[in-house]
């Protein structure tokens, strides 16, 4: 069982590579506006996330009678492709989370590899239902695959450990309410830094910029909507992850005697919490610009990755199940 | 979250005079405070501040890495004692940081709390003149509701709250954001209280609990290794009772990972028998004045020094964990009382007997006898170095009982006089004719005996804080307006029987436009007709 779920997690790899040479192709090829497009109506009442519907690149006023430009079209084709490997990358994925939890009959998330490997899961799945709601964003896909790459590939290269059962400390039922709900929140963080890099880029090239990074914005959807999108998956997130730092602290209530203890994951939980609260302060705040407010984003997902990487390579603490030397 | 709604209008212009300079000073430093560009400095800063809480170790959360610290960076560590960065947590300027955050909200949530009641209190506001310059509107023919007070039925059944101007209809739902709002950062600051009440009337002691009636432990400050009393605790205020350590369990798996603890202990509590409770890492021990939690377990092995004169003294002293995974131990027995000559009574200072070392649970089949091969005892030993001199107990200087004065080693006061790996039964005999017995082992747990009052303060308050996020992230403040011409002639339309609506999101939405959508459709009647042929025109 173990011996299927890394081949799985291999495949599921590979999928996710091709999928983002795909999307390169995709970006590669001409610009998708001129498109005669296939407008799905879904696009129009499919708000309940963001509702970004329509604004594109499938414009839903049907275009001018251009000449249907070939490699755009290509480049849709392209870009399907990559959505569906990425469909088919997530099957495999959770093929690979499944038989991991099967090999060691309990929840898979007992060390740092299983928890970078769910979350990564959880990260593809909630992307898989934003371009199903809102198809126009596709081509944030590239980015969502770049990430999605380097972190599976690093968790396989650097995280990787035997399956073991769990030791006493987190035989409880809050080791499942605490890590799935962290899980959950760290994979939509994970999904939120996409549309907010992409959006700082974005509206750095519809302000006229043409420099490096925000060359590669020029083929991205509309700033405006990828803004809102990154706003939704914070908002939709952050009180998940509220909810999990309660969890987390009613069980060491339990098992360490106190509720908080500013252990170092404690800290840097806390510490991202308060700048993810920051966020959505400023992206409250009429007199704070919405790139300013995304920054702060972007930097709340460096104190997660942080707490990921930083807190469990160079710091001890009780949070020592990461299973890295 | 917070400043998006447009506050009601403000208070007309004051009439010019002299302001004391002092109180402007003061009122224009709380605008700042209260402002909430402030309130984001204030929140960076405090994450910022967190950092250093997590890079060097903490006084609160682990002293001996703080020890550790100090001899690694001798020069480095008292300046940074100085300015807190050990106790970051509790140091001034983390204090003031949140303090004036708190401070900050405060000043913020009264006075939106004295908007929002007013706004609860206040009906939905008169239809504006135009509904073509609202984001949505729409004109209704021949709806089935067509008058005021069914459109008022149709919008309050879908639990708008509504009011009936003649013929205008005013509608306005979502008065749950900003109530959320008020609701989470009010739950920040009981967060707060109970964090500071936990703090105050809070006390906890760590100790080690050997099995056996004689190593009954007593809940007095003494009998604690380390104990940390609240600033309004005193010593007389811990509740008495009385624990006894009767067995300890464990249970491993075949990679020696430990699958199970179980301590079993005779509780004592006044005014009640003697009861037998268990409890485990994960499932704390409740009394009712305080909570037990199992951190760690051992063994204490038990060496009978049998002196030169015959006479024999026990030493029960746990070894602790050296921290590797199989259990290994490291302490020492002392014996400061051996070889007092019983006809004079004279106590030698330079025949003071002492014995550190290793215990092993498992001893390795092969290989030298200093790391344990298993965590459980399958083939217990210890393996022990004997020490004779002058042990340095009376020089005054505290010392740990965990181990020996190495500079009464380094002084050559105490000599090494031997070695030897002791299995249960089995008597060392020294040099002077006196022999060490190795009788066996006695297992025992490191505990954490807690105090927290203002927990429970703290649960209530973060479910609450929960819900009030979610009202103030998911809710959406919006209004509607429907104008039904006047039933005599003379109306702006001619006499028709022409509805218009309106509505107005006032929260960023864009499913507003469907729900306005549906809306109209309901007040119209034939609600799926007129949905799909809205959806025809697009």
């Amino acid at each position: 069982m173990v011996a299927l779920s890394d081949q799985l997690v291999t495949f599921a790899i590979l999928a996710y590579l091709i999928a983002m040479i795909s999307h390169a192709v995709e970006f590669a090829l001409g610009n998708a506006r001129k498109v005669p497009a296939a407008a799905p109506a879904r696009e129009l009442v499919g708000a309940g996330v963001g509702g970004v519907g329509g604004v594109i690149d499938e414009p839903v006023v049907p275009a001018a009678p251009q000449r249907p430009d070939r490699s755009a079209a290509r480049a849709v084709l392209a870009g399907r492709i990559a959505a569906w490997l990425i469909v088919l990358g997530a099957a495999l994925h959770l093929g690979a989370v499944v038989t991991r939890g099967l090999a060691a009959d309990r929840m898979p998330w007992g060390n740092m590899y299983e928890f970078v490997l769910t979350g990564t899961w959880i990260g593809v799945a909630a992307w898989l239902v934003v371009l199903w709601k809102q198809p126009g964003l596709r081509r944030l896909g590239l980015f969502l695959t770049l990430v999605m790459v380097l972190l599976l590939a690093f968790a396989e290269l650097k995280l990787y450990v035997q399956v073991e059962p769990l030791m006493p400390a987190l035989q409880s039922w809050w080791f499942i309410i605490h890590v799935s709900t962290i899980i959950f929140a760290s994979g939509i963080f994970l999904l939120g830094v996409v549309p907010a890099a992409a959006y700082l880029m974005r509206n750095g090239w519809e302000q006229g910029r043409r420099s490096f990074p925000y060359t590669l914005a020029r083929r991205l959807p509309a700033a405006a909507g990828l803004e809102r999108l990154t706003f939704t998956l914070h908002a939709f997130s952050f009180p998940v992850f509220t909810f999990a730092v309660i969890a987390g602290a009613i069980w060491a209530e339990a098992a360490w005697g106190r509720a908080w203890g500013w252990d170092p994951k404690e800290t840097w939980a806390f510490i991202s919490w308060v700048v993810y609260a920051g966020y959505l302060h400023a992206r409250a705040t009429p007199s704070v610009k919405r790139n300013v407010a995304t920054w702060i984003a972007i930097v709340g997902f460096l104190t997660v990755m942080m707490n990921l990487f930083g807190v469990n390579f160079f710091f001890t603490g009780l949070h020592s199940y990461a299973g890295v030397e | 979250m917070t400043t998006v709604d447009d506050r009601p209008s403000t208070p007309p212009a004051q009439a010019p005079r002299r302001v004391n300079p002092v109180l402007a000073l003061l009122r224009n430093s709380w605008r700042q405070l209260t402002s909430m560009r402030t309130a984001l400095i204030l929140l960076f800063l405090l994450a910022v501040a967190a950092i250093p809480g997590s890079v060097l170790p903490q006084r609160g959360v682990n002293p001996e890495r703080v020890d550790q610290w100090f001899v690694d960076h001798p020069d480095l560590a008292p300046r940074l004692d100085r300015i807190g960065a050990f106790e970051v947590f509790g140091s001034v300027w983390f204090s003031a940081i949140y303090l004036l955050l708190f401070t900050s909200l405060i000043g913020c949530i009264l006075p939106r709390a004295r908007d929002h009641v007013r706004a609860l209190r206040m009906k939905p506001p008169a239809a504006p003149k135009r509904f073509a310059r609202l984001p949505q509107h729409a004109v209704l023919e021949a709806p089935a509701a067509a008058d005021p007070e069914a459109i008022a039925a149709v919008l309050r059944r879908r639990r708008w709250r509504v009011v009936v101007r003649g013929n205008e209809v005013s509608a306005e739902k979502g008065y749950l954001k900003e109530t959320g709002n008020l609701l989470f950062h009010v739950s920040l600051v009981a967060v707060l209280l109970g964090v500071a009440l936990g703090s105050w009337y809070g006390w906890h002691g760590n100790r080690i609990l050997v099995a056996g009636a004689d190593n009954a432990f007593c809940n007095t400050r003494q009998q604690y290794a380390e104990a940390s009393l609240g600033p309004r605790v005193d010593s007389s205020d811990l509740p008495p009772f009385c624990l006894t350590l009767e067995k300890f369990e464990a249970d491993y798996l075949p990679s020696g990972l430990a699958s199970r603890y179980w301590a079993t202990v005779t509780v004592d509590e006044p005014g009640g028998a003697e009861r037998t409770a268990g409890f485990s890492v994960n499932s704390p021990l409740r009394l009712g004045s305080a909570n037990v939690y199992l951190l760690s377990n051992g063994y204490a092995p038990v060496l009978r020094y049998t002196d030169k004169y015959g006479r024999s003294q026990t030493s029960r002293t746990p070894f602790l964990r050296t921290g590797d995974s199989n259990a290994t131990e490291e302490g020492v027995a002392i014996f400061p009382d051996a070889n007092v000559d019983p006809a004079t009574g004279v106590r030698a200072a330079d025949q003071q007997i002492a014995f550190d070392g290793f215990y092993l649970p498992t001893v390795p089949a092969e290989g030298p006898p200093v790391r344990s091969a298993w965590p459980e005892e399958r083939d217990p030993a210890v393996n022990l170095l004997a020490y004779r001199g002058n042990l340095g107990l009376d020089a005054g200087i505290p010392g740990s009982v965990y181990e020996l004065d190495k500079r009464q080693l380094d002084d050559g006061k105490l000599k090494e006089i031997g070695t030897k790996l002791l299995r249960p039964g089995e008597k060392w005999t020294l040099d002077d004719g006196s022999t060490l017995e190795f009788v066996g082992t006695e297992p025992y747990i490191t505990i954490s005996v807690r105090h927290a009052p203002g927990q429970t303060l703290l649960l209530v308050a973060s479910g609450t804080l929960l819900l009030g996020l979610m009202g103030s992230l998911f809710a959406r403040r919006r209004r509607v307006w429907f104008r039904v011409p006047p039933p005599e002639g003379g109306s702006p339309t001619g006499g028709s029987s022409l509805v218009e609506a309106g509505g107005l999101p006032r929260t960023e939405h864009p499913g507003f436009a469907d729900e306005f959508a549906q809306l109209v459709a309901a007040v119209s009647g034939d609600a799926p007709d007129a949905r799909r042929a809205r959806e025809g025109d697009e």
